[in-house]
C-alpha cells in the first residue's frame, strides 16, 4: 500500500504553507530520518523528515506551490516491491483550500472518521463551560459551653497547632530558615527543634527556590510539609514551585498526584522595612486555583486554621502578620481544636454598614467599628479569615442586612482582594447595595521607610471611619 | 552523616570517561534493543501525529539520547523514582508506562495518563514512580531532590533520579538543590542529558563550564561523563551511581553525552546546526544501532531483529490508533482535580 506524505504542521498555531523544495526526486530511494522537502511556514523554513522507507512514487504538490493546507497529500511513497502504477492508484489529493480529513490509508481514514465525530460531538457539549463548582463552607465546630479559654499569643498558637500536628501524624516536618537551633526568625517555631528532632525541624540553607522545591518534591511523594518562608517577600524567589509546582500537578496530572503542603509565614507590612519587605501578597496566591490561601486575624483562627491547613490534602498558602504575632487572644483548651477553610467570621455584628477585613486589616476594621459606634453607627465586621476559597456567601448576607460594604486591606488596590469582594458584592448583591461598595486599602506606591510616610501609606482606622460614613451617606 | 567527602568523592569520579564498558548478556541486548526502538518508534509516530495536527501545543521528542533512560532503568530496583522536564516520552515509557496512555495524552484523550489534561509535558503515574513531566526548565532538579528527601526521611533505600538537560544546568536552583542534596546527604542522581543544545544555543555559547561532570564540584558531588550513546556504558555508570547513593553518601552527577535528533520542539527549524553534523552522530554512534550490530554480530539473524520491531510497530500503531479514537475529556473534567 503506498504512503501517502502529508503536508505537516510544523508549529502550534501553522495551518498551511509553502512548499519551498523537493530534496528528493521520484523515483529516488528514502530512508527514515531523510530530509525530503523544505517548507516554509509563517515564521521559519522547516525540513520535513520522512519516517517511513520506500521510493519516492509521485510528488503531488510541485514546489513552489504557496498555502499548501496542512494535511493535503503531497508526495507518495511506495514500499518495495509496489510501482508508480501503485502511486496513480492513490487518492487524489484534496484542493489545497480544503480542509478535509487526510486519507493516508483506509484504517486511518476510518479512525479519522471517528475522529471527526468525536470532536463534533465535544463540539457541541463544549460550546457552553459547566457550570464552576460552588464552594460550600461548613460552619465553625461549636465549642462546648464551660471550655477554658487559654489567653495566648498568636506566635504560641501557631507552635501549639504545629507541634499538636506533628505530634499526631510522622509525615509532617517543618523546614525553613532558622526554624530549629535559632528556635524561628520570629520564634515561632520556639521549642520544636527539642521535641521533634533535626529530622523533622530542619534548618534550610537561604535558599527559597530551592527549598520551596524540595518541599513540593517531597509532599509528592507523599510527606506533609510545613514550609516556613522567613516572610513572604523572600517568597517571590519560590512562587514557580509555589504555582507551577505545587498548585498545578493535581490537575496536570488527572488527579493522580497532588501535594499536601503548607507554606507560612509572615505578609505584609512590618513597621519601617521599607518597600522590599512590606509588601501584602494576598492577591497574589488568591488568583490560583489549586491553592488555598488563608489569613486570619485572631489567635484562636490561627490555631484552628494552621491545623487545618497542615491536615489539608491541597497546597496551603498561609498569610501571618508580622505585627500580630504578640498579640494575645483566647483560645479554647480543647484536644483538637480545628476549624474549617473556607469559613469567613462574625467579629462584630451590626445592621448599618459591613466592614469587610482580613489578617491585620481587621485591625483598622474593629477599631473603626467602635468609632462609628460612638456615632450611632452600628458596623457589622466580617474577618473573612479564609481568602480562598472565599465565602461568598457570609458576604453577601452581611450585604444583604446592612445595605452597605467598606473592603479594608493593607495591600494595593488594583487587582486586589478588595476589588474581587467589591466585584461579588455587585454580581451577587447589587440589588441590596444601598451605595456604591468602598475600598480602604495601602497606598499606590512602594512602602516608604519614612515613619510619617508609612504611616499615610498603611490604612488607617480614620480612613475607614471617614468610608463607611460615607456609604452611609453621614 | 560523617561521610569522608573528599576522598569519597574522589574515589567515586573524577570527570573522566570509563573506557570499554562492561558487556551486556544477550537478554541484556534484547531487552534494551526493545525498549530503545519502542522509544524510537514511538517518537516518530507522535512526530507524525503532530504533523497531522493530531497533536497540539508543543512537543519535544526524544529521538537520539534513547540509551540514557533504557540505561538508567536497567540500574534501578522497585520503588526507585524518576522524574524529568518536558522532553519526557522516553521516560515514561522507559518506566513501563503504556504506550497508549502516554500517546492519548498527547492528542488530549480522556484515555491519557492525565485524562488529556497534561499533554505532552506534564505526565505522572504514581504506579510507576514516574513523577512527571515538568514542563518549567529546571524545577525538576528541586522537586527531585525534594523526592530523595522523602527517601531519606523515610529512611529507605531507594534513590531518585532527577534528568535535565545541558540548558537546565545553568539554571539557580539546580545549584540549590545540589547544595542541600549533598549537605543532607540525599540518595538523588543528577543525570545531564547534555545533548550539545539548549533548544538553539550551543553548550559552548551557554555554559562556562562545558565539563557537566564537574558542576557538583564546588559542592563536593562526584560526578562522572557517560557515553549517553551506549547503553552499556549508561547502564555502568547507573549502576555506579545507584550504589553510591543507596549506601548513603549522597547525591551522584552522570553527564549523559548525547545528541538530540530532531528539533527542539517540532516546531524548531535547527537552523543552529548543520544537516552534517546531525547526520554524523546518526550515522557513526545512534544508539539502537550500535546494539544491532553487537547482536548480528553475535549471530542473532535479521529475521529475530526484524520481529522485534514489528512487535513494537504493532504497539506503537496500536497507541496511535487509540489516541486519535479515543474521546476528548468529557466537559465535566473541566473542573475536576482542582482541589482533592
Amino acid at each position: 500500500m503506498p504512503i501517502q506524505v502529508l503536508m505537516p504542521a510544523l508549529s502550534p498555531t501553522m495551518e498551511k504553507g509553502n512548499l519551498a523544495k523537493w530534496l528528493k526526486k521520484e523515483g529516488e530511494t528514502i530512508k527514515s530520518g531523510d530530509v525530503i522537502a523544505e517548507i516554509e511556514t509563517d515564521k521559519a523554513t522547516m525540513e520535513v523528515e520522512a519516517t517511513d522507507e520506500g521510493t519516492l512514487g509521485k510528488i503531488l504538490v510541485p514546489e513552489g506551490t504557496a498555502d499548501v493546507a496542512v494535511n493535503t497529500p503531497i508526495a507518495v511513497i511506495l514500499a518495495d516491491g509496489e510501482d508508480a502504477s501503485a502511486a496513480a492508484a492513490a487518492p487524489k489529493a484534496p484542493p489545497p483550500a480544503a480542509k478535509a480529513a487526510p486519507a493516508e490509508a483506509k484504517s486511518q481514514a476510518q479512525s479519522e472518521d471517528k475522529e471527526a465525530h468525536a470532536r463534533a460531538e465535544a463540539e457541541e457539549g463544549k460550546s457552553k463551560a459547566p457550570a464552576a463548582p460552588q464552594a460550600v463552607a461548613e460552619a465553625d465546630p461549636e465549642v462546648p459551653a464551660g471550655t477554658e479559654m487559654v489567653t495566648m499569643t498568636i506566635r504560641e498558637a501557631l507552635r501549639d497547632a504545629m507541634a499538636e500536628e506533628m505530634r499526631r501524624d510522622g509525615d509532617i516536618f517543618l523546614m525553613g530558615e532558622e526554624v530549629a537551633e535559632y528556635q524561628g526568625a520570629y520564634k515561632v517555631s520556639q521549642g520544636l527543634l527539642e521535641e521533634f528532632g533535626a529530622r523533622r525541624v530542619i534548618d534550610t540553607p537561604i535558599t527559597e527556590h530551592g527549598f520551596a522545591g524540595v518541599g513540593v518534591g517531597a509532599a509528592m511523594a507523599g510527606l506533609k510539609p510545613i514550609v516556613e518562608f522567613m516572610t513572604f517577600n523572600f517568597a517571590m524567589q519560590a512562587i514557580d514551585q509555589i504555582i507551577n509546582s505545587a498548585a498545578k500537578t493535581l490537575y496536570m496530572s488527572g488527579g493522580q498526584m497532588g501535594c499536601s503542603i503548607v507554606f507560612r509565614g509572615p505578609n505584609g507590612a512590618a513597621a519601617r522595612v521599607a518597600a522590599q519587605h512590606s509588601q501584602d501578597y494576598s492577591a497574589w496566591y488568591s488568583q490560583i486555583p489549586g491553592l488555598k490561601v488563608i489569613a486570619p486575624y485572631s489567635a484562636a483562627d490561627y490555631k484552628g486554621l494552621l491545623k487545618a491547613a497542615i491536615r489539608d490534602p491541597n497546597p496551603v498558602i498561609f498569610l501571618e502578620n508580622e505585627i500580630l504575632y504578640g498579640h494575645t487572644g483566647p483560645v479554647p483548651k480543647l484536644a483538637d481544636y480545628v476549624l474549617p477553610i473556607g469559613k469567613a467570621r462574625i467579629a462584630r455584628a451590626g445592621s448599618h454598614v459591613t466592614l469587610i477585613a482580613w489578617s491585620n486589616g481587621m485591625t483598622y476594621a474593629l477599631k473603626a467599628a467602635e468609632e462609628l459606634a460612638k456615632e450611632g453607627i452600628e458596623a457589622e465586621v466580617v474577618d473573612l479569615r479564609t481568602l480562598r476559597p472565599m465565602d461568598t456567601e457570609s458576604i453577601v448576607a452581611s450585604v444583604q442586612k446592612t445595605g452597605r460594604a467598606v473592603v479594608v486591606e493593607e495591600g494595593w488596590q488594583q487587582s486586589g482582594v478588595g476589588a474581587e469582594v467589591a466585584a461579588r458584592l455587585m454580581e451577587h448583591a447589587f440589588d441590596y447595595l444601598d451605595a456604591p461598595v468602598a475600598r480602604v486599602s495601602g497606598k499606590d506606591v512602594p512602602m516608604p521607610y519614612a515613619a510619617n510616610l508609612e504611616k499615610l501609606a498603611l490604612p488607617s482606622v480614620a480612613e475607614v471611619v471617614e468610608a463607611a460614613k460615607a456609604v452611609c451617606y453621614r | 552523616m560523617a561521610a569522608p567527602k573528599k576522598s569519597a568523592a574522589q574515589a567515586a569520579g573524577n570527570g573522566s570517561r570509563s573506557l570499554s564498558p562492561p558487556e551486556f548478556t544477550r537478554e541484556q541486548e534484547l531487552h534494551a534493543l526493545r525498549d530503545m526502538l519502542l522509544i524510537r518508534r514511538f517518537e516518530e509516530k507522535a512526530g507524525q501525529l503532530y504533523g497531522m495536527g493530531a497533536i497540539g501545543g508543543f512537543c519535544h521528542l526524544y529521538i537520539g539520547q534513547e540509551a540514557i533512560v533504557v540505561g538508567m532503568q536497567m540500574a534501578l530496583k522497585d520503588g526507585d523514582q524518576v522524574i524529568t522536564g518536558y522532553r519526557d516520552h522516553g521516560h515514561m515509557l522507559a518506566c513501563g508506562m503504556d504506550a497508549k496512555g502516554v500517546m492519548a495524552e498527547l492528542t488530549g484523550r480522556r484515555g491519557g495518563y492525565s485524562k488529556g489534561k497534561g499533554g505532552s509535558m506534564h505526565m505522572f503515574s504514581m504506579e510507576k514512580n514516574f513523577f512527571g513531566g515538568h514542563g518549567i526548565v529546571g524545577a525538576q532538579v528541586s522537586l527531585g531532590t525534594g523526592l530523595a528527601f522523602a527517601n531519606r526521611y523515610r529512611g529507605n533505600d531507594n534513590v531518585s533520579l532527577a534528568y535535565f538537560g545541558d540548558g537546565a544546568s545553568n539554571q539557580g536552583q539546580v545549584y540549590e538543590s545540589f547544595n542541600m542534596a549533598e549537605l543532607w546527604k540525599l540518595p538523588v542522581i543528577y543525570i545531564i542529558e547534555n545533548n550539545r543544545y539548549a533548544m538553539g544555543t550551543s553548550v559552548t555559547r551557554s555554559s562556562a563550564q562545558t565539563d557537566f561532570s564537574k558542576r557538583g564540584v564546588s559542592f563536593n558531588i562526584p560526578g562522572e561523563q557517560v557515553d549517553g550513546m551506549d547503553v552499556r556504558a549508561v547502564k555502568a555508570a547507573g549502576d555506579k551511581a545507584v550504589k553510591w547513593c543507596r549506601e548513603g553518601n549522597g547525591p551522584f552527577i552522570l553527564e549523559m553525552q548525547t545528541y538530540r535528533y530532531r528539533g527542539h520542539s517540532m516546531s524548531d527549524p535547527a537552523k543552529y546546526r548543520t544537516r552534517e553534523e546531525v547526520d554524523k552522530v546518526r550515522h557513526d554512534s545512534d544508539p539502537i544501532e550500535q546494539v544491532r550490530n553487537r547482536l548480528l554480530a553475535a549471530k542473532v539473524t535479521e529475521d529475530e531483529l526484524k520481529k522485534i520491531d514489528a512487535g513494537v510497530r504493532e504497539i506503537v500503531n496500536a497507541a496511535a490508533d487509540f489516541a486519535q479514537n479515543d474521546p476528548e475529556p468529557d466537559v465535566s473534567e473541566l473542573y475536576t482535580d482542582i482541589y482533592r
